[in-house]
């Protein structure tokens, strides 16, 4: 029986593919119109929100990368500022120019993670969360507590925007094209690591970890290489956030951050590639709508956080499967 | 360090050591029993210091029926949470965990909300007086709180070892199927932890009320801590949860006198940080966190 409907599918496939092969094209082009379009159409108030998505957009796929090995951590948002934090030294102490300490910041997040990895990946499952929390505050607390460099309590202040091509980064319009750049080699670099044989064994490490062990994948490399790997596009991130709001505090790095950056990833689902974007999409609308609450907002959000969880656990993009799933009942029985 | 600091944070260490054991103690009977790990744990400490600021400071209520009236009010919370969080998602223990992370903001904009936010609450000292000892001077308050926590811990083990419950109770957490079919109900189970998890928290937040600043927010250091007595005792073990509060305790203490507490905050989580390359069941687990 399943083999026949195995068998019907392989068989059946090529002709569905031709079908649905062209609309991916389509949607590319027509967003890549848009994203040209956009900061000349738009208010500046809009364009700035979509540099702001643009970032959020790197640091959630960077995070959804980590979690496919099945570490869900509570310190993505400090590797994030390890990246902002250095991208504002760099900028300000050393006078680098922003093409250099974006990848540099990058990299730098990329080291904190190796360093912290090695008790970290010590832990699974809720150690590795109450783990990860706790080294992630060790590191906040460091840039509280050291005035020099990191500025203490109030943070580090008046971070140069940058300049590109004779273009003040301080401007929105080549701000826009500048994130979008970034953003757009950030998720293609992550989308190809996910179908590249290195993903494939990420997602092995999640599905089935003691069956990976007995094949011989060294799983702690691995979940190491995941986790260095997604902190390093954070701290990208962070460089971005850095140089566009000119300041950072350890504020912009704590829990409830944290809290939006899970929620985004709980209402999207994190299955498909683009499930994490859809979250952050639908998130960040409602992150506006809420914008004249803003004290009542965590507790939209945890609201929202537990509701997904309990009711719509593989987010949306599970809906999106369910609802194909019936118009193929449909079909079916139309047929 | 002379004599008398050296009492005084000794003193000092022994009560925020009896307070951590009490948080954790929850923390860790939860996760033994049911793998419930609850994130909003901090955010019960917070509940019960605000029932006492309410019932004592605000209504003028004796003290005493204020702390007998915030262990059960957030008791209730446990069990609560137990019903509405861990019971559905429990086929998924990470969503319980990221689910009672959103509880804890729900709770913290809650009280955010209806008490205000900007000024820190003070209530005021109950019991005057205060002992004085080698040149250390102890607060009586302060005091206090030792003796209840160590009935609290001791009523806790002889319940766990002595009455029908909890010997259910820690069959359900040691083999869950085998507990079941000895006709164990392990929804009853998982209730009974979470209740005495809220209960005990709650009774910590509500000593704790007069001796520290109640705000909102309140919660996110405890949890921290929390956390990390948990992870330095081994996940389940209530055991190693007393004796990683003890060690904790006094690590904290003595570095906030010699340093600040920003910096015995990051000692204390370097301390887990290197118990876990070390020895990553913790120090009285039997299997890896």
């Amino acid at each position: 029986m399943a083999v026949e409907r195995l068998a019907a599918r392989a068989t059946a496939r090529p002709a569905a593919r031709r079908n649905v092969r062209h609309w991916p094209l389509l949607l590319a082009a027509v967003t890549a119109i848009l994203a040209f379009a956009a900061p000349f159409v738009l208010p500046t108030y809009q364009t700035e929100l979509i540099i702001l998505f643009l970032m959020n957009l790197v640091l959630v796929v960077s995070y959804r990368l980590i979690t496919t090995t099945g570490d869900w951590g509570l310190a993505h948002v400090v590797m994030m500022g390890a990246g902002g934090y250095s991208a504002a030294l760099m900028a300000k102490g050393l006078d680098l120019p922003v093409w250099l300490t974006v990848p540099l910041a990058g990299f730098v997040a990329a080291a904190v993670a190796g360093l912290i990895s090695v008790p970290l990946l010590r832990t699974r499952a809720f150690g590795y969360f109450i783990a990860s929390f706790a080294l992630g505050e060790l590191l906040r607390l460091f840039w509280i507590r050291l005035d020099v460099p990191f500025g203490g309590i109030r943070g580090i202040i008046n971070i140069p925007e940058g300049e590109l091509f004779g273009h003040s980064l301080f401007e929105t319009i080549p701000y826009y094209f500048f994130a979008l750049f970034v953003a757009f080699v950030c998720v293609g670099i992550m989308y190809l690591l996910d179908r590249s044989r290195l993903g494939m064994t990420w997602k092995a490490l999640y599905s089935d970890p003691a069956l990976a062990e007995c094949v011989g994948i060294d799983v702690t490399h691995y979940r190491r290489s995941a986790f260095m790997i997604g902190s390093g596009f954070a701290g990208v991130a962070g460089a971005m956030l850095a140089h566009r709001m000119g300041a950072i505090d350890p504020k912009n790095f704590d829990l409830i951050t944290m809290l939006y950056l899970i929620i985004w990833v709980v209402v999207g689902g994190t299955q498909s590639f683009w499930g994490a974007m859809v979250g952050l999409l639908a998130m960040t609308f409602v992150f506006e709508l809420t914008r004249p609450l803003l004290e009542w907002r965590p507790l939209i959000f945890g609201v929202v956080l537990i509701f997904f969880l309990i009711f719509v656990p593989g987010g949306i993009e599970s809906l999106v499967g369910r609802l194909r799933g019936w118009i193929g009942l449909l079909k079916r029985d139309a047929s | 360090m002379d004599l008398a600091t050296f009492v005084q944070t000794f003193a000092n260490a022994v009560i925020s050591s009896s307070i951590y054991a009490l948080v954790a103690v929850g923390l860790a009977l939860s996760f033994g029993v049911m793998k419930m790990a609850n994130f909003a744990h901090g955010e019960f400490f917070m509940a019960g210091a605000y029932v006492v600021y309410v019932l004592y400071a605000i209504a003028g209520h004796p003290f005493i029926l204020a702390v007998l009236c915030a262990v059960p009010i957030v008791a209730l919370m446990g069990l609560a949470a137990e019903r509405l969080i861990f019971r559905p998602t429990r086929d998924n223990l990470l969503a319980g965990f990221m689910a009672t992370a959103g509880l804890s903001f729900i709770l913290q904009v809650l009280a955010g909300r209806i008490w205000g936010v900007g000024l820190m609450k003070r209530v005021p000292t109950p019991i005057m007086g205060a002992v004085d000892f080698a040149g250390a001077h102890i607060g009586s308050q302060r005091l206090v709180i030792l003796p209840v926590a160590i009935l609290t811990l001791v009523a806790l083990w002889l319940f766990l070892n002595r009455t029908r419950q909890g010997k259910a109770l820690r069959a359900a957490a040691q083999k869950p199927e085998a507990a079941a079919l000895q006709g164990i109900d392990l929804n009853r189970m998982s209730a009974l932890a979470m209740t005495i998890a809220g209960a005990s928290a709650g009774l910590a937040g509500a000593l704790m009320a007069p001796v520290t600043p109640v705000t909102p927010y309140m919660g996110h250091s405890v949890i921290l801590m929390a956390f990390v007595v948990v992870v330095l005792g081994g996940m389940a073990s209530i055991q190693g949860a007393m004796i990683a509060a003890v060690i904790l305790g006094f690590v904290i203490t003595f570095c906030t006198t010699l340093f600040d507490g920003v910096i015995a905050t990051m000692v204390g989580v370097g301390l887990m940080a290197l118990v876990l390359v070390v020895r990553p069941q913790g120090l009285m687990g039997r299997e890896t966190v």
